[in-house]
């Protein structure tokens, strides 16, 4: 516990804002004598952790980089031509640095506060435009978690759209393995049925509600799937391709072939394999069905001068709208590398993009000639970047002698009733790597060598009418940025527009924006993390597995659950995985009839949607006035539903950032009629070290790594949302395909069996340089400086919610719903206005609509939280003007806001106030003011006028005139 | 005859036919609407069943149909201009016509004094 004396260790004391002296002023000002004191004013009593958490002494950077380096070097980074949906790719360093290890990128949100977010959005819409144009369709979102779960949506997806009754989709076998598992799990929930067969042969289309289809398949072979479809269509059932993008630039798109929907992964796009992630995943489908389509989409609006400006568009078909009836519970989703791929896109163009496609098929073309000229049965012939060949008995022989020789192949023990082996070529592959294959297959180093010159003019064999012959990548961005410093200027404008962590506070409630230390990125890119393929054998992830050892050990510790699964790879996926678990435990006992699912209507929005997908009803438990849930409530939908009920969820502290009294009490209550307490841990940075969820009463939660252990939010993703499980329900926990454990009960989640393994890093490091007594340091000052906040807000803005002796927890609703009799003005308002004055909105409209919800995290300074705070106050004083009738209630400086510098620069100013008020209200400094590039954002506009792509040349030149 | 529900829905009866929209007060509560999902002619909805869907940019809220009957036509030109719903929502902004199939539950609905009396005590956003 950090007192006036205390002697932080070093990590530690620089990861948290406020120094001894800025706590004893904050704590003065709160109101308490001691740290100890508010924490035992916020937390029950009930719940306080009784000794301090068992986790070794902390490390300084240094040392915590070198033990870094010590597991790194247990992972064992060969030459990967296992394919299965993973490829080596090479990262452009241009790239590399300027985005992925640019916190002007990674430390962002997601773009709710479009002003703010022009630079990532207009990635975004890029990368939308690169994925419609490759598969020929006409609109894509802006990611999903990776290809099997695109797959599990995009078959949600068909069923919604199909306008049948059917409950069988149909997945042809040369669907990558894993995409088939989770796609079993994600249906068998739901009650359909996938049928997996030869689309050739095994499909009735007049059974089935859709069907999926792998181009090129996971052995290899390209197929034409046009017969198929057109049956489909037929019988109105839904086609789905998942399509490898990088093939499409020399095969005919899904969308010429007939398909509703192209999934597929952006990983070979720049992106490194990480063991598994993180990577983005595409979906895209036709105009007709855009209200269908999962996730974030961005779309081109206005402003209100009528300029271009980007926005997150169709919100309505989110969980944070539509709750349970939402196209999917998505939510954080993997902005980062869809922005890395996009630039991937933009660096090399349609050309670049063409010339690497040709050059892998080429070289698979030299492979497959060189095996068969050594006798080799290679039963792939029409092919991009994959073969297969039949190896029978020699199978373990030349798996063995490849790997002696640095590469790793895919294992296919049975294929057809025979063994084989998989080989798949990518941007990285040598001709040296093709030599070694073939010595692998039995040729000598010297005939090897003289095999590559003679078969140098190999090509690949694409059928005539499956070559590509439409154009891609017209759009004018493709072309402008191909030399070196033309890109790097093109990011750093980008970059410019947003405002990330690297700029100011994002005091967004629930969503913890905390550092992002730079020590825990580093590792990332080291090619021991980056460049290992989720299904290589384990003997050459031992890094991987004593640091997932360790993580899950320390989260343990902190939650006090008995399991933890790394599989899901969001917090919503965590939320979906966990009631699978509860839900295949019911089942165990013969009590599959348990399908309720308790929300308080205070609930995130991914938890109904969740509760959704896993087959559970909602019933939703009213909150009382002072936010917490109404037990007596609780108690008769409990009683109500006691033969029938499986689970409740609740968020801890609540999602109204108090510490609810009587949660053991609510927990008690679900488990006297045999629920589950399915816990989300979005807010676990209020606990840890103080309370263990599993302790009071959570049978099963997720922990949003990408809150509380400090994986950056990458302006909307990567994230990891593992997660704990008590004893009882350990047996439930996802299994995987790829992993030797025998079968399980519950089937995977994600495509990897560690989700997006290589960001585990972070969190590992994290808690390695802050030890025990650093992550509970950590907690306190987060529950102080929301305390502070409050204390100093409430004045001003009417503070909703607290606890019994006052008190919020990590984090505090202010009401500004008065405001808008008084002076007219909304929570948009203020959320813009706070622009002008250099800093993200809080929390806007969740979970109360018309308040602001405020997080500070334990990172920011006193310095920080002061001056937000006091910009806070003067835009109160600003609002106080148009009370008292001194400015205009239509036209003042909150419904202007933001103000930009073409104003400012207009000779024509008329506005009621001066340009200096408008601009550099009170603390903003002309040396570092953040100027918004747009104006306030249309939305409605925008969602009335739809647009998904890169806006046509023609609009960019009426935009600048 | 003018009826009104307590969902914000307003039902114009002429004989066995009736037209139904939704009302001012409620566009006022949804704001600007941007996509108005329409049922399809011929279905038919019990009293009380979603049968319409108008989104704004921040909510999405069911209209529900007031009585039992079959839909008989959709107002094809809200679909393609939503505005409408804003602009004239009594008016060009109707929704669908239905083919009332139990006259007695008009009965249980509100005419405009009580309809007008419900939304004086309404919160106004
Ligand atoms: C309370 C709560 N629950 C669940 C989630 C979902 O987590 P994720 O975005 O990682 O899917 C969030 C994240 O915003 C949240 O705030």
């Amino acid at each position: 516990m950090p007192t006036e004396s205390s002697t932080l260790l070093p990590f530690a004391s620089r990861h948290i804002g406020p120094s001894p002296k800025d706590v004893s002023e904050m704590l003065a000002v709160v109101g308490a004598a001691s740290l100890d004191e508010l924490l035992a004013q916020t937390l029950p009593q009930d719940i306080r952790q009784r000794r301090p958490l068992y986790l070794p002494s902390a490390l300084s950077e240094a040392e915590a980089l070198e033990r870094a380096r010590q597991v790194a070097s247990q992972n064992i980074a060969m030459t990967s031509l296992i394919g299965q949906g993973y490829y080596g790719t090479i990262l452009p360093p241009v790239i590399q640095r300027n985005i992925l290890e640019n916190p002007a990128w990674y430390t962002a949100y997601t773009p709710y506060q479009p002003e703010i977010s022009q630079g990532r959005l207009e990635a975004l819409i890029n990368f939308q435009t690169m994925v419609a144009d490759l598969t020929g369709l006409e609109i894509a979102n802006a990611s999903l978690l990776d290809e099997a779960t695109a797959a599990a949506e995009a078959m949600a997806m068909a069923q919604r759209i199909s306008e049948t009754e059917r409950t069988v989709f149909f997945a042809d076998h040369d669907c990558h393995p894993q995409t088939l598992a989770v796609l079993k799990t994600r249906a068998e929930a739901l009650g359909w049925q996938v049928h997996v067969g030869d689309s050739m042969r095994d499909l009735d289309a007049s059974e089935v509600f859709g069907a999926i289809f792998q181009y090129p398949g996971t052995f290899g072979e390209i197929r034409d799937f046009r017969e198929p479809i057109a049956k489909l269509k037929a019988n109105n059932a839904i086609s789905v391709i998942a399509a490898d993008l990088l093939a499409l630039t020399l095969l005919k798109p899904p969308g010429e072939l007939g398909a509703d929907i192209a999934v597929g992964s952006a990983q070979r796009f720049g992106v490194p394999m990480g063991y598994g992630g993180p990577h983005a995943a595409y979906i895209a489908t036709r105009d007709a069905h855009k209200r269908a389509l999962p996730g974030r989409l961005a779309g081109v609006s206005i402003d209100s001068h009528g300029n271009r400006a980007y926005r997150l568009a169709l919100q309505t078909r989110e969980q944070h709208i539509r709750r349970e009836k939402a196209t999917s519970n998505i939510c954080t989703a993997q902005v980062l590398l869809a922005v890395i791929a996009s630039m991937y896109a933009v660096y090399y163009g349609p050309e670049g993009l063409t010339a690497i496609a040709r050059r892998i098929s080429k070289t698979a073309a030299v492979l497959r000639a060189g095996l068969v000229a050594l006798g080799c049965k290679v039963s792939t012939s029409a092919f991009f970047d994959t073969i297969t060949v039949d190896v029978g008995a020699r199978r373990q022989e030349v798996l063995d002698r490849a790997r002696d020789s640095g590469i790793n192949l895919r294992d296919i023990p049975s294929h057809h009733g025979t063994s084989c082996v998989g080989i798949s070529c990518d941007e990285t592959t040598t001709r040296d790597t093709i030599e070694k294959v073939w010595c692998a297959f039995g040729d000598s180093p010297e005939t090897a060598a003289r095999r590559s010159v003679e078969l140098a003019g190999a090509r690949g064999d694409i059928a005539t009418d499956l070559r590509r012959s439409s154009e891609f990548l017209t759009h004018p961005v493709f072309h402008q940025y191909r030399s070196e410093t033309e890109l790097l200027r093109y990011m750093r404008r980008l970059a410019d527009r947003d405002l990330a962590l690297d700029r100011s506070m994002i005091p967004l409630g629930s969503c913890t924006m905390k550092l992002n230390a730079t020590a825990e990125m580093m590792p990332l890119t080291w090619p021991e993390f980056a460049n290992l393929h989720p299904f290589a054998p384990v003997s050459q992830a031992q890094g991987y597995a004593s640091l997932i050892a360790q993580l899950g050990a320390t989260l343990r510790e902190i939650t006090g659950y008995d399991a933890i699964s790394f599989q899901p790879n969001s917090g919503a996926q965590g939320e979906y995985a966990g009631l699978l678990a509860v839900r295949a435990y019911h089942q165990s006992r013969g009590q599959g009839h348990r399908t309720i699912c308790l929300i308080p209507a205070s609930a995130h929005g991914t938890n109904p949607a969740s509760a959704h997908m896993a087959g559970m009803d909602v019933v939703v438990v009213r909150c009382n006035e002072s936010g917490n849930i109404d037990v007596a409530d609780l108690r008769a939908k409990a009683e109500a539903n006691a033969d029938r009920l499986a689970a409740i969820m609740i968020t801890y502290p609540s999602t109204h950032g108090v510490f609810e009294e009587e949660v053991r009490a609510i927990c008690d209550i679900v488990h006297s009629h045999d629920g589950q307490v399915y816990l989300d841990g979005a807010n676990l940075n209020a606990q840890v070290g103080l309370a263990r969820p599993a302790d009071y009463g959570a049978d099963v939660g997720h922990l949003n790594l990408h809150k509380t252990f400090c994986i950056p939010h990458g302006g909307g993703g990567p994230g990891m949302g593992p997660i704990g499980v008590k004893a009882h329900l350990a047996p439930f926990l996802p299994g995987h395909p790829e992993q030797p454990d025998g079968p399980s009960i519950v089937g995977p989640v994600s495509a990897a069996p560690y989700g997006s393994a290589s960001i585990l890093v972070i969190p590992w490091l994290y808690c390695l340089m802050m030890s025990g007594e650093g992550l509970t340091a950590a907690t306190t000052i987060a529950i102080l400086n929301a305390n502070y906040i409050a204390r100093r807000l409430d004045p001003h803005y009417p503070l909703l919610y607290k606890g019994r002796f006052g008190r919020v927890a990590h984090e505090c609703i202010v009401d500004l719903r008065p405001l808008k009799n008084s002076a007219g003005v909304s929570v948009d308002d203020v959320a813009k206005r706070l622009i002008d004055y250099g800093f993200h909105a809080p929390t806007m409209s969740f979970p109360v609509a018309g308040t602001l919800m405020i997080e500070p995290t334990e990172s920011e300074s006193k310095m920080e939280i002061d001056r937000f705070c006091d910009a806070m106050i003067a835009i109160r004083e600003e609002i106080r003007s148009i009370e008292q009738g001194q400015a205009l209630q239509d036209n003042n400086l909150l419904k202007n806001a933001p103000h930009t510098v073409l104003e400012l620069a207009d000779e024509t100013w008329q506005r009621p106030y001066s340009r200096m008020q408008a601009c550099f209200p009170k603390g903003v400094s002309a040396t570092s003011k953040y100027w918004p590039p747009v104006n306030r954002i249309d939305n409605v506009y925008g969602d009335r006028n739809l647009i998904c792509t890169c806006p046509p040349v023609e609009q960019f030149q009426a935009a600048a005139e | 005859m003018l009826k009104f529900t307590s969902d914000h829905e307003w039902i114009l009866v002429e004989n066995d036919s009736a037209t139904v929209g939704i009302t001012q007060y409620a566009q006022e509560q949804l704001g600007d609407v941007v996509f108005v999902d329409l049922p399809k002619s011929g279905a038919s909805f019990e009293a009380g069943a979603a049968a319409v869907v108008v989104e704004s940019v921040k909510a999405a809220s069911d209209v529900y149909s007031p009585i039992t009957g079959e839909i008989v036509d959709v107002n094809q030109e809200v679909a393609d201009n939503p505005s409408l719903v804003n602009s004239d929502p009594m008016g060009k902004g109707w929704l669908f016509k239905m083919k009332i199939a139990d006259q007695s539950q008009l009965d249980k609905l509100m005419d405009e004094q009580a309809y007008r009396a419900l939304i004086a005590g309404a919160p106004h956003a």
